[in-house]
């Protein structure tokens, strides 16, 4: 990969992404472990920006980091005294690094051609294009009419629709004071 | 351009580091937001596939979207269910929740 | 630009990435350096409203008051004290004033003039002010001050609240010029949107107030409950950047009305000299920023749940309606895919205007009715009790 402007960027968001990310799971100070979320998650949308797809790129800050984040952060806020809990991991949580270094481990073999390279054969994916065709230019319009086409997303779309308005009344039910909260007794 | 292989390399760790925090984290919050970093993986990936694979198809982008939706309901419920927990039993640690376990 | 540093030897990418740098720097020096003449209005105006002066001792009409303000704001002491939350108590007024000044990257300030002409411009407006609102959270957090808590609580639900509606509303001029892109909003503005959908630019004029948290909506630091809330706890310059913040939010909101409902650029011969263009997007900004100080200056604060309440029982209905008329209308109107010129913009405009009438009408009508029955009800309880009216009246919200 020769360092052109657009893999030195590729690079800095990647780092941004993995870093924020890694925080997340580490820091000990949960709004700290909230603000470094939405680190990572711009860190994602600036690589929707170098994917060519701006409008994903936008509903992500809009969605999880306007939204989904700072309901997170608000959640931190009203617990506060378990910011600074006095161990953050359970007891297995070696076993678990060690599960998900192999999970990495595993994806890489496969995605990445290091092993094509050591002449294993028939186990990596072929995913070494660097030169995709250009996107059209009236890429946001075409996803609009497809999310409402009636051969293409429409049904997904209502659906997924009606699923938000569920989720929000399900999530206004569970916290409503006074209402299913004081059933099931003292537990 | 930059080959494919190293965004997917990136969706891979960013799920992985995910994994590991819902895996290994104790505070139902903290295990909430490493799903939204397993999320967002996915969408990477899923953007990642439709711009050098199939850059005339919108199809990725539109799975993005829904994914964007899916998360915004889980992460509104999810949080609902852990400040309701947190009210009655004053935790929000998620072995502490263990009352369908017996 | 562009073609000038790659007539020098440099590279395309480098050329780009010099001449988009000095661009930010000019776009965002401009925004700031109208903060010292635009405090200076506001503190005018605002002295008017109220039956003073205003600030009349530095320089002549004391225009160069925000200056002495400013040194004098430098100089004082900048307190830490002991117990905030280092990092994420100094990142909060920087990222205030960040969130603003990004948005001026897409302000398209005549037909040649704009910083970006993103083809995602509106959805970056919404993206950008996402940043304020976690600048104040981190300020409210970090302070470790209730009140600046309290206040971290309150940005939660009025500003994520108040998005809906101004997303409801920004919709309205994408889905009329069938673009999001800013510049492209402007030009497809043969006749000025406010004379065709004038609900939707009230609907955001009074979400963008909320969101810059002024006015009648001022909760986030509201003095006589919160003792100014999340910036309670800063001092010096750092205080001063949310001032600054704050007027610019202010300001660019009247700019943003501007640009997506008062055409923008548009004026006589502002295709032909861009200053021209220039000039009339500021008088038209500044026209609404300065109907927004006018509400801001004359409206009482209001309590946070009728803030609340406001939002999601009359503001957001009305958005949703609102969207989903118009875009039936625009869409049974013959020809409205292809407006080229004034004469074809008129008949929509027109069509438009009648249905919008009709709207706040019939909203009007619906509030009154409301109002009538509430007044009978307080009515009738005073009838069985000695209190006088008042008291029922605040009792019952």
């Amino acid at each position: 990969m020769e360092l052109t402007v657009e893999s030195v960027v590729f690079l800095i968001l990647s780092a941004i992404t993995l870093g924020g990310g890694l925080l997340v799971v580490t820091t000990r100070n949960l709004f700290h472990a909230g603000l470094y979320l939405m680190l990572s998650l711009l860190g994602v949308a600036g690589l929707f920006v170098l994917l060519a797809a701006p409008f994903l790129a936008g509903v992500q800050v809009v969605v999880y980091i306007g939204a989904i984040a700072i309901l997170i952060i608000l959640a931190v806020m009203l617990t506060p005294s378990v910011t600074q809990m006095p161990a953050i991991f359970n007891r297995n949580w070696a076993l678990n690094l060690a599960l998900a270094v192999l999970f990495f481990v595993l994806l890489v073999s496969v995605i990445s051609p290091a092993l094509d390279d050591l002449g294993v054969d028939n186990w990596s994916a072929n995913f070494t294009e660097d030169s995709p065709a250009a996107v059209p230019a009236d890429s946001i319009v075409q996803l609009g009419k497809d999310l409402v086409d009636p051969d293409q997303y429409m049904l997904p779309f209502e659906v997924a629709s009606v699923l938000l308005m569920a989720a929000m009344i399900g999530a206004v039910l569970l916290v409503a004071p006074g209402k299913a909260g004081d059933e099931g007794g003292d537990e | 351009m930059v080959p494919l292989w190293m965004y997917l390399v990136v969706a891979a760790g960013l799920f992985s580091i995910g994994l590991f925090g819902v895996l290994a984290r104790r505070n139902a919050i903290a295990i909430l937001m490493s799903i939204e970093l397993m999320l967002n993986a996915v969408n990477i990936n899923l953007v990642a596939f439709w711009r050098y694979k199939t850059p005339v198809d919108l199809s990725g982008q539109a799975f993005a979207a829904f994914v964007f939706v899916v998360a915004a309901a889980e992460a509104a419920v999810g949080l609902a269910l852990i400040i309701s927990i947190y009210r009655r039993r004053q935790s929000v640690i998620a072995e502490d929740v263990n009352m369908l376990k017996w | 630009m562009t073609g000038l540093l790659k007539d020098i030897g440099l590279s395309h990418d480098l050329a780009v990435l010099i001449a988009k740098t000095i661009g930010v720097f000019v776009v965002g020096g401009f925004g700031l350096l109208w903060t010292l003449l635009g405090i200076w209005l506001e503190r005018k105006w605002a002295g008017r409203f109220q039956d003073r002066i205003g600030p009349n001792r530095v320089g002549p009409f004391g225009l160069i008051q925000t200056v002495a303000d400013t040194i004098k704001i430098l100089l004082k002491e900048d307190i830490m004290k002991q117990g905030i939350d280092r990092w994420v108590f100094n990142l909060a007024p920087i990222l205030s004033v960040v969130a603003v000044i990004l948005i001026w990257a897409v302000v398209p300030f005549s037909p040649a003039w704009i910083g970006t002409d993103l083809n995602i411009g509106v959805l970056y407006l919404l993206a950008v002010g996402a940043f304020g609102t976690i600048a104040v959270i981190m300020a409210g957090w970090g302070s470790n001050n209730k009140f600046a808590l309290l206040a971290a609580f309150r940005a939660v639900a009025q500003l994520v609240s108040y998005e809906v509606p101004m997303v409801l509303a920004l919709l309205v001029p994408v889905l009329l010029s069938g673009s999001m892109s800013t510049q492209e909003i402007v030009r497809q503005q043969h006749i000025w949107y406010v004379f065709a959908v004038p609900l939707t630019v009230l609907i955001f004029l009074i979400s963008s107030q909320a969101e810059t948290g002024r006015g009648p909506f001022d909760l986030l630091e509201a003095e006589s409950e919160l003792v100014s809330g999340f910036h309670i706890e800063y001092s010096g310059i750092k205080f001063g950047m949310f001032y600054v913040a704050e007027f610019l939010h202010a300001f660019t909101a009247g700019v943003l009305t501007a640009i997506l409902f008062l055409g923008g650029w548009r004026g006589p011969f502002a295709e032909d000299v861009p200053v021209l263009g220039f000039l009339y997007l500021m008088i038209k900004g500044l026209f609404v920023y300065w109907v927004l100080v006018w509400v801001r200056m004359t409206l009482p604060r209001v309590r946070i749940d009728h803030l609340l309440d406001f939002n999601w029982k009359f503001l957001v209905p009305v958005g949703l309606i609102n969207l989903l008329v118009v875009a039936l209308v625009w869409k049974l109107i013959p020809g409205t895919d292809q407006i080229n010129s004034t004469a074809d913009a008129l008949v929509p405009t027109l069509v438009l205007l009648l249905v919008n009438v009709a709207m706040i009408l019939v909203i009007g009508a619906l509030l009154a009715e409301r109002g009538r029955r509430e007044r009978a009800r307080i009515q009738a309880r005073v009838a069985g009790t000695d209190l006088p009216a008042e008291a029922l009246a605040s009792a019952a919200d």
